[in-house]
């Protein structure tokens, strides 16, 4: 009897099958996903520091949507609704968690994904294509961090806000047009989380999904990258596993080890912990005293603490714009390297490359660190 | 144009010397340091402009003391009985002030003549009571918003006391000279001058400043009430009024002391020590007073341990990270519950009382009752955590083992 419903079972899911593929001719996507491989050596693990941020992202999405359904914004409902989707909404309080902290965790995973894509040469050709949409897609998860910030309206938030897009005024020639435009006025206003607002849930999305298409098609069309030492490999030496359904279930428990981290965290600290920390606070003033230290996020820490840290003054520059100047240079730089870097596609190690890397990294660390030392 | 240069040259000597203070230029050579012509640059006059001959009389541009002493108005040192009329000449001319200090009253002679000390100088001619610059000093004049100023707020207790906590001084008027060392002990004196709180009422808010008097027993609840105006309220309007003005009992001062007005605590209501209420009621006075008493202080008791309570059971809502904004927001109205409770003591009315104190008990139960719920809450969450994460540690596992089998 059980043979004869799951025969039938088999029979039903077949014809939906046959249905689909006589009008999609999925077949041959099928047929090509069988024949995928993921190359195996000790640096495997990090092909799923990709898989891991495209998940925080999906997190993002859906929590992002539940807190749409009861966000109002505007400078007399924005901060008055997140207090309402946290102490009245069911669940609310854990929606909000798990935004913030996905957030965050996604921010930090894109981050180390880049930097292990960049360690392991991963950039090379023919991979120029994934290594620019995955920068855009860094900048653009930076992006969602700063706009969303602003929008529950609250004292740190607005100050902060003010900060950062106050520095967008020390751009050369723009830099009034572009604060102004970033604002909605001279001032951060009521105009200010409108613009973040439409920037948060329209802009970016839309942006995001369009990079993150052309990320993931140019992945599983082109494959994970080998590694530079395996252009003089012998193919017998070569490990793979096969893509479907070895390294998807893996994949998937990945994902499973993450949400459940995820998922602690966001109950044990809804407001997060140490420099990662979001609590809702004072409402807003827009003629209030700031507060005596005023911190970027901790990922715009680094570039925050470096600007502050530059004399008023740098040859005949402003020091601000000087700053501005030598980040934009060195953000041009890093996003060149499958261009500046020749010698790994010939399975050589480019120095100078990699210093320059490490060079980045210690960068990062070190004024990330002085920071949060500094008052 | 010659003649005209040499005519001016000729003029500038006079005229450097007429423009020179030679009132000054003298006393400076005989004085000591803190002599007048040393201090007064210091002077709030000087400040103004006013020199030694605006109030002095005579002429600056001349050198010799005799032919000064012989210019109409010369007025020279005043008698310590000339001094108010003599200071007055410019401080009760409405016009002459407007011109340099238009927001400074005009009425302090008048007011001076109505004080203690007005009617003793000009009806005993007694030379030790104060007079103008006993408190304002002379030559070294501040007004009471300069730091250094006898008369501001900081400095008055100790400006009054430099008299009134002088035994021998004060030996021939009959009076306490303890007022002083008990203004500092007092919740009056110890937020104006520990903690530094301008706001804060010194000697002349109650006793008057130019007018300066001690309160009579019938209008102490209008001095006070000037600041605790809800408590005199209530105060005039209860039974207590007019057994007090029977007895003659000044009204505030009898429960709260006078310069030793202690902060007020529970501890005054009630039947029993230290409760102020059994100086005068006892259980066979023929009143309800002790009665009222004690169910007064059942109120407020029953306030402050709800309130304690609720604290407590908000402490722990609040460690455990959850959201507490409202019920801290709650607690705030008990606080205030609580203070109007305390202040409704004053009508001696239960019903009046009862009300504020039934109020801030509900608000306390509230408070508890709501983060009750806030760690009940936090615990549902650990639980379902912990659920969630079973199920998700569940389903790694049995991923992982599939993972094992494959191929």
């Amino acid at each position: 009897m059980s043979a004869s419903n799951s025969g039938k079972d088999e029979s039903l899911i077949s014809k939906g099958y046959d249905w689909i593929d006589s009008r999609f001719k999925i077949d041959a996507l099928v047929e090509y996903m069988s024949h995928k491989v993921v190359p195996l050596h000790s640096h495997s693990i990090f092909y799923y520091l990709g898989g891991i941020t495209l998940f925080l992202f999906l997190i993002q999405v859906a929590s992002g949507i539940l807190l749409l359904m009861y966000y109002r914004p505007g400078a007399d409902s924005a901060y008055e609704s997140v207090r309402f989707i946290i102490s009245e909404v069911e669940f609310g309080w854990l929606v909000r968690a798990i935004h913030s902290w996905s957030a965050n965790l996604m921010v930090f995973g894109a981050f180390i994904h880049m930097f292990t894509v960049f360690f392991t040469k991963a950039y090379r050709a023919p991979r120029e294509l994934t290594w620019f949409s995955g920068i855009g897609l860094l900048a653009l998860c930076m992006t969602f961090g700063f706009s969303g910030y602003l929008l529950p309206w609250n004292e740190l938030a607005f100050f902060a806000t003010r900060v950062g897009t106050g520095m967008a005024g020390a751009v050369p020639v723009i830099g009034e047009q572009l604060l102004i435009v970033m604002r909605g006025g001279e001032g951060v206003t009521g105009a200010t989380i409108g613009r973040f607002f439409g920037l948060h849930v329209a802009i970016l999305p839309a942006a995001f999904t369009v990079l993150l298409t052309i990320h993931l098609a140019a992945v599983q069309r082109q494959g994970m990258s080998e590694p530079v030492d395996w252009v003089n490999k012998p193919e017998s030496e070569k490990k793979y596993m096969k893509f479907f359904p070895h390294f998807i279930y893996r994949d998937a428990l990945v994902w499973l080890i993450v949400l459940n981290i995820l998922a602690l965290l966001a109950v044990i600290f809804p407001d997060g912990i140490g420099v990662v920390h979001w609590p809702l606070g004072e409402k807003a003033d827009l003629f209030g005293v700031p507060p005596a230290v005023i911190r970027p996020e901790w990922y715009f820490m680094f570039a925050f603490q470096a600007l502050k840290m530059l004399p008023a003054h740098v040859w005949f520059l402003e020091g601000e714009l000087f700053g501005i100047i030598a980040f934009s240079v060195g953000g041009l730089l890093w996003a060149m390297v499958p261009f500046l870097d020749r010698k790994s596609v010939k399975g050589k190690e480019p120095k100078l490359v990699m210093a320059f890397g490490v060079f980045v990294v210690i960068f990062i660390l070190a004024m990330t660190i002085v920071g949060y030392l500094v008052e | 144009m010659k003649k005209l240069i040499f005519i001016l040259i000729l003029f500038v000597p006079v005229l450097v010397l007429a423009g020179q203070n030679n009132c000054l230029t003298c006393h400076q050579d005989f004085e000591d340091d803190d002599g007048p012509s040393h201090i007064f640059s210091r002077d709030v006059h000087s400040q103004k402009g006013i020199g030694c001959v605006d109030c002095h009389g005579g002429d600056a541009s001349l050198e010799d003391m005799d032919e000064v002493r012989e210019v109409r108005g010369y007025r020279g040192v005043p008698s310590h009985r000339e001094v108010p009329d003599f200071c007055a000449r410019c401080h009760s001319d409405a016009t002459y002030m407007r011109n340099h200090n238009p927001a400074l009253a005009t009425d302090q002679l008048d007011k001076y003549k109505t004080s203690v000390h007005g009617e003793r100088l000009y009806r005993n001619n007694d030379k030790k009571v104060a007079n103008c610059i006993s408190c304002h000093s002379v030559h070294e004049m501040g007004n009471g918003k300069m730091p250094h100023s006898s008369t501001h707020p900081f400095n008055i207790p100790y400006t009054c006391g430099k008299c009134h906590s002088n035994p021998e001084y004060m030996a021939e008027y009959g009076i306490a000279t303890d007022q002083l060392h008990n203004f500092e002990q007092s919740v009056h004196g110890k937020a104006l001058l520990e903690k530094r709180d301008a706001g804060a009422p010194a000697c002349n808010d109650c006793h008057s400043n130019h007018g300066a008097a001690p309160p009579g027993t019938e209008n102490l609840a209008a001095v006070c009430g000037t600041c605790h105006a809800l408590e005199a309220e209530l105060f005039v309007k209860s039974p207590h009024n007019d057994a007090f003005n029977e007895k003659n009992f000044p009204m505030c001062e009898t429960c709260h002391s006078n310069h030793l007005v202690v902060k007020p605590s529970d501890a005054m209501i009630g039947d029993k020590p230290p409760s102020v209420c059994i100086r005068c009621h006892s259980d066979n006075d023929g009143t309800k007073g002790l009665e009222t008493a004690k169910a007064f202080r059942g109120m407020i008791d029953m306030v402050v341990a709800g309130r304690e309570e609720a604290h407590i059971a908000l402490r722990e809502a609040i460690t455990k990270g959850m959201m507490t904004t409202d019920e801290e927001l709650r607690l705030k109205e008990v606080d205030q519950a609580l203070i109007q409770t305390r202040t409704q003591v004053h009508s001696f009315n239960m019903e009046d009382m009862s009300p504020h104190a039934v109020l801030g008990k509900a608000l306390t139960d509230t408070v508890k009752a709501n983060s009750a719920g806030l760690i009940d809450e936090y615990y549902f969450r650990r639980k379902g955590l912990g659920l969630a994460s079973l199920f998700i540690t569940l389903m790694a596992i049995g991923l992982y083992i599939k993972i094992r089998r494959l191929p």
